[in-house]
């Protein structure tokens, strides 16, 4: 470097070894500082996120088919998970028709992604948004756990919103395919101690022998407000009510609702119950 | 000097305790020590945190501009949680869906900002390294030992053996249900202030005002 380029240099811009040479209240000093650190601080994150991502997703697939297993009546603790799944039968329905789909791998379809991709996806507005989700994938998976070859339960992944946050849930039905066997929630972020109780398996262990929708297959189940009256004509429908969750129990009905109706999988179990389907 | 830096590691685990004498982080230790198996966890997570952003603070101590020095200190400490929460997402799965929110909260748990503030601003990356350890394994003590008393007076295990046999399940042992409440921590970090300070009676505080003898005559 010349005599002539460093005065230049030093009078103009700082090079970076002189900009730690300035005083620490240079406002060069604190902009640089502050860019530095920023940029520092973001790859860091940046790279665990990116870096830890996989691993992640494993976990979640993982913590997923525990707790389909769990609705299935299969789990047990320290069991070996994969191969325990391995047993049930999952399939990918078409919603419009209620026909399953052959040909695509179950394990690897992302229903999340399905939801939000304009062509794999229905858009949902008003009427037919009754658990406030705005999309749904045209394609959804079941699983079906069998014993000797008859079908014992269907297992439904349903989600929809509550309060706060978007509640995921698996809803196991009998092979007449409106009574409730068994119910999760098993992603939510309600508030805790009110809404957040729809994970609660004390409450959850109530849905058991309820039926989600009547003869007809028309979706009859509700939430009630406060405790259901056994001796109430609607009784069979009805789950107790979330005290101080009105919001939260009202997303839960309309979730029900809109899955086991004909947006959800309605046209799949009107098959079930018909016997074209099993 | 020596002596120095073992002070900077001893003392914070009992005679200048960051929950017992310095009250904080209360709010993790009410949440988090129904069990044991996260509240060790948790400890371990803080103590990391609290490691790396004194050590790194330290470093660029004197190249940290006054008038931003809160924010340079909260963004390494957030930086730092955010790579530790990933981990355990990573590595703990079950573990980190119970810690849920407060692996996060870490950020504004005081004793980080604090030591950062107070003490890696001001002290070679060294003795805030042993700083760091040692508000760790004070913050730790108290933590695990709340939980332990928690999951096994509430629940009747230890890291989910059974210790005490429940009488649900065909024991003897009726679980005590207020030691899974918060409250219930509350009770055990007051009786264990009160033992340190029966212990150590240094840390008690002079009362802010006496309260005078009644006089009858005037009611």
């Amino acid at each position: 470097m010349s005599e002539v380029q460093r005065a230049r240099s030093d009078a103009g811009r700082v090079s970076l070894s002189g900009l730690f040479g300035l005083p620490n209240d240079d406002p060069r000093k604190t902009v640089a500082i502050a860019v530095l650190l920023c940029l520092v601080c973001s790859l860091i994150v940046s790279a665990a996120a990116v870096g830890l991502r996989p691993q992640q997703q494993r976990n979640e697939a993982q913590a997923l088919k525990r707790e389909i297993l769990k609705v299935a009546g299969l789990f047990d603790e320290g069991m070996d998970v994969d191969a325990a799944f391995a047993g049930l039968d999952a399939r990918l329905v078409d919603l419009a028709s209620g026909e399953y789909v052959d040909g695509v791998d179950v394990a690897s379809y992302d229903v999340r992604k399905a939801s939000t991709d304009p062509d794999a996806s229905v858009t949902l507005d008003g009427d037919t948004d009754v658990a406030r989700i705005r999309s749904r994938a045209k394609r959804m998976p079941v699983y079906l756990l069998r014993g000797h070859g008859e079908l014992e339960r269907i297992i439904l992944p349903v989600h929809g919103y509550g309060l706060w946050s978007t509640m995921y849930g698996l809803l196991a039905l009998a092979p007449d395919g409106r009574t409730v066997v068994d119910v999760s929630f098993y992603d939510q972020r309600e508030t805790a101690g009110l809404g957040g109780e729809v994970a609660n398996p004390h409450w959850l262990s109530g849905w058991s022998g309820k039926q989600v929708a009547d003869d007809s297959g028309e979706p009859r189940f509700r939430v009630a407000k406060g405790s259901v009256d056994p001796a109430a004509p609607n009784a069979g429908y009805q789950v107790d009510g979330l005290s101080g969750a009105t919001l939260t129990s009202n997303g839960v009905t309309n979730l029900v609702r809109f899955w086991v109706g004909p947006n959800g999988y309605g046209p799949y179990l009107e098959r079930i119950r018909t016997g074209r389907e099993n | 000097m020596a002596a120095n830096l073992r002070q900077l590691l001893v003392e914070p685990i009992v005679d200048k305790n960051p929950i017992t004498l310095q009250i904080l982080g209360i709010c993790s230790a009410l949440a988090v020590t129904t069990q044991l198996a996260p509240a060790i966890i948790m400890s371990i997570a803080l103590t990391v945190v609290l490691i790396g952003s004194n050590v790194v603070i330290s470093l660029i101590r004197h190249h940290m501009p006054g008038s931003i020095r809160i924010i340079i200190q909260m963004t390494i400490i957030a930086s730092l949680v955010i790579v530790v929460d990933q981990i355990l997402k990573a590595y703990a799965f079950e573990l980190s869906k119970q810690l849920s929110v407060f692996v996060g909260l870490i950020i504004t748990n005081c004793i980080v900002l604090g030591r950062a503030e107070a003490f890696a601003t001001q002290n070679p990356p060294w003795p805030s390294l042993l700083d760091a350890v040692g508000h760790g394994a004070g913050y730790s003590a108290i933590l695990v030992s709340v939980a332990a008393v928690r999951e096994l007076f509430g629940a009747g295990t230890l890291l989910g053996h059974e210790i005490l046999p429940l009488v649900k399940n065909g024991g003897w042992y009726e679980p005590n249900g207020l030691m899974l409440l918060a409250p219930g921590a509350f009770f055990i970090i007051g009786l264990m202030i009160w033992g340190i300070r029966t212990w150590r009676p240094k840390q008690k505080e002079a009362a802010d005002f006496t309260i005078r003898d009644g006089h009858p005559e005037h009611g």
